[in-house]
């Protein structure tokens, strides 16, 4: 069973996954960024790749991005980098990121490697469905590696139920069309939710985009098996002290009960 | 590797958007269902009469088509070859960008949009969509880099004077890439209400296909206007300068199933090709994804997308439409590259021997004349996409230069 399946079978409900960038703050903190989310109680790690040109994220994770990029982050450096991420992490890693830096680096090698430094899963924004069962959706089944797609609220039921169909861990429900850091009015996402929920789905589902404190932790829950936060954490970081007291603070707030 | 088949349909993409391995729509799940919508409906919306007719009588009245096929004597004497141009320049709001958003923005009516966004380099492409969003009472937000503003100034005003808004794209580096990334996020942002008219033929399927049909008129005119000067449809060459290639793919089109016609796509060399200050995309560049298809982009070896230079803003772009990376590597297109200087050079040598002051762009297309060893009896059309009037202040500072 892949760590993603294992963790929902024993926990199905407020399920904490942050997206943090690889290199970022600094170009070796990933690991105590990682580790840091693991102590202060994320559930899954997002871990992003970053790229010159993400179109899918807001200013926040752009930002984080090119500071990454400047801080010399590669794909070769983060490999290096996570070879011995599974001597002190021991929650699901799944990569984010977009597809030119692994063409780049070749997608099979890619998922080779992934998968031998303990990743679990990917998301890729910018691999659509038709690519993935065209060439690339076989690749990633045969390194054993969930994928994780993104639904949006216009995604037509069909259409969400073959995504659903063709993703393994969870998927990735976007609170509304709109680009990662952007504020959303969660009374017009419940209907939505309400309907995913409903559609009984082979995967359990986590909400992403907009989720940001624990109002909007909590007003997902009711509905969903858990949420991203990725722009929030990015903007602590940004401002924060020093990484594990700014992780501390922050989870901490979004966990209180 | 394609090599260059007679029997390939060069003007029809896979109904994925695929001109071999090149196209595709690499995009967020969030853009899905608008781009779902278009490839859906983009043909049918074009092929029908009505449409039809809308675009052509305001191609005419409006923008003022067909543009003159010019025969250019004294610069055909010097090169010895008979040289054509195409005018583009003459068009309303100064060069071919406008043919396509005629067409976009009568297609975003038809499909019930009521706001229209887009990218834009030099700015043509900006005021072109300005104006046709003038023209029809549609809301316009033009996304810029922030420092394309700086040295297009003249453009910005004619958009704000146009009643649209401009807003700086202050991510990455900048300029069009980044003016692009902004374009296709706020089009993420806000998908029901609005159309993205894309000013090139790059993006995700359909679009380099549609904006190539929309410039496709360039073509259709030359054949006609070649036809009633000399007899024939067929020139030998046609020649265009390539940024992401809408003009190239304009005056291509009706040619590219047309073996014995040369297809010369004049990219930027900016400082020179290997100077590391280039935009000479299919020289530097290898397979990659950039803007929702896959094409040729100039990369690092991690991938990651790199600055272009240029010193016209509208070549200054890191890629290249996917139909035309697949003219290149089918050698369906011969690809030349033209630098700064030699393009300054010629901007001036057209303006003095026929009396036509083209854009920074079309210079370029000037500049390799003489490197192609043309024969007398080869019929040559240039695509003169735009004219320099926006260009003016480089050429203000060269003539100071030369005093």
């Amino acid at each position: 069973m892949s760590r993603l399946s294992a963790l929902f079978k024993q926990k199905n409900e407020r399920v904490l996954n942050v997206y943090c960038t690889a290199g970022y703050p600094h170009l070796n903190s990933t690991l105590e960024v990682m580790a840091s989310l693991q102590k202060y109680g994320a559930n899954i790690i997002e871990l992003g790749m970053p790229y010159s040109d993400p179109l899918a994220d807001g200013e926040v994770i752009q930002t984080s991005s090119l500071v990454a990029l400047d801080n010399g982050m590669t794909i070769d450096t983060l490999f290096d980098q996570l070879s011995t991420m599974r001597q002190t992490i021991h929650i699901p890693v799944v990569l984010m990121g977009y597809m030119n830096p692994i063409l780049q680096y070749g997608f099979e090698a890619f998922c080779k490697k992934a998968k031998s430094v303990g990743v679990d899963g990917l998301i890729l924004p910018d691999l659509p469905l038709y690519e993935f069962e065209q060439d690339y959706g076989t690749i990633i089944q045969a390194n054993e590696l969930d994928f994780i797609f993104l639904v949006t609220p216009e995604t037509p039921e069909a259409r969400l139920r073959k995504l659903d169909q063709l993703s393994s861990g969870f998927l990735y429900a976007v609170s509304s069309s709109a680009t990662t850091g952007t504020d959303k009015d969660f009374s017009k996402v419940a209907l939505y939710l309400e309907r995913l929920k409903s559609m009984e789905l082979k995967n359990p589902f986590l909400v992403g985009f907009g989720i940001k404190d624990k109002a909007s932790f909590d007003a997902v829950n009711v509905y969903a098996n858990g949420a991203i936060i990725g722009s929030a954490y990015i903007q602590a970081l940004s401002k924060g002290k020093d990484v594990a007291s700014t992780t501390a603070t922050f989870l901490e707030a979004v966990l209180s009960h | 590797m394609h090599l260059f088949n007679e029997s390939t349909n060069y003007q029809q993409p896979s109904a994925e958007g695929y001109y071999g391995e090149y196209g595709g729509a690499y995009i967020p799940e969030m853009l899905y269902g608008n781009v779902e919508t278009l490839k859906t409906q983009y043909l049918q919306i074009m092929e029908d009469p009505a449409f039809k007719a809308e675009v052509e009588a305001l191609l005419k009245d409006y923008v003022g088509r067909p543009t003159p096929l010019f025969y250019a004597a004294r610069l055909s004497e010097e090169i010895g070859a008979q040289i054509y141009l195409k005018r583009e320049d003459l068009c309303h709001t100064g060069a071919h960008k406008i043919n396509n958003t005629i067409g976009q923005i009568i297609l975003a009516q038809r499909l019930g949009k009521k706001k229209i966004i887009a990218e834009t380099g030099a700015g043509q492409h900006g005021v072109a969509t300005a104006t046709v969003c003038a023209l029809k009472g549609m809301e316009c937000v033009v996304y810029m880099g922030e420092k394309d503003i700086e040295r297009q100034a003249p453009n910005v005003a004619r958009m704000k004077m146009l009643g649209a808004t401009v807003v700086p794209a202050t991510s990455g580096s900048k300029t069009l890439k980044d003016a692009t990334n902004e374009a296709i996020r706020a089009w993420i942002n806000e998908p029901d209400t609005t159309h993205y008219i894309i000013g090139s033929v790059v993006g995700p399927h359909p679009y380099p296909d549609m904006v190539a049909r929309f410039q496709s008129v360039i073509s259709a005119e030359m054949r006609t206007q070649l036809k009633d000067k000399i007899g024939t449809e067929l020139p030998t060459h046609v020649v265009a300068c390539v940024g992401g290639g809408s003009n190239a793919a304009g005056a291509f089109y009706h040619f590219l199933n047309e073996p014995t016609v040369e297809l010369v796509a004049v990219e930027a060399a900016g400082h020179g090709v290997y100077s590391g200050m280039s935009a000479a995309t299919t020289q530097l560049g290898s397979t990659g994804i950039l803007h929702g298809s896959k094409s040729i982009v100039m990369q690092t070896k991690d991938g990651q997308v790199v600055e272009p230079h240029s010193i016209s803003a509208g070549l200054d772009y890191p890629g290249i439409g996917p139909l035309h990376a697949f003219l290149y590597q089918s050698k369906r297109g011969t690809f030349m590259s033209a630098t700064d200087e030699d393009a300054l050079k010629w901007a001036f040598h057209l303006s003095e021997i026929e009396g036509i002051i083209p854009a920074l762009e079309t210079a370029h297309a000037f500049a390799i004349l003489p490197e192609m060893n043309l024969k007398p009896t080869d019929v040559v059309i240039v695509c003169l996409s735009g004219r320099g009037d926006k260009d003016l202040a480089t050429y203000m500072q060269a003539m100071d230069f030369k005093k």
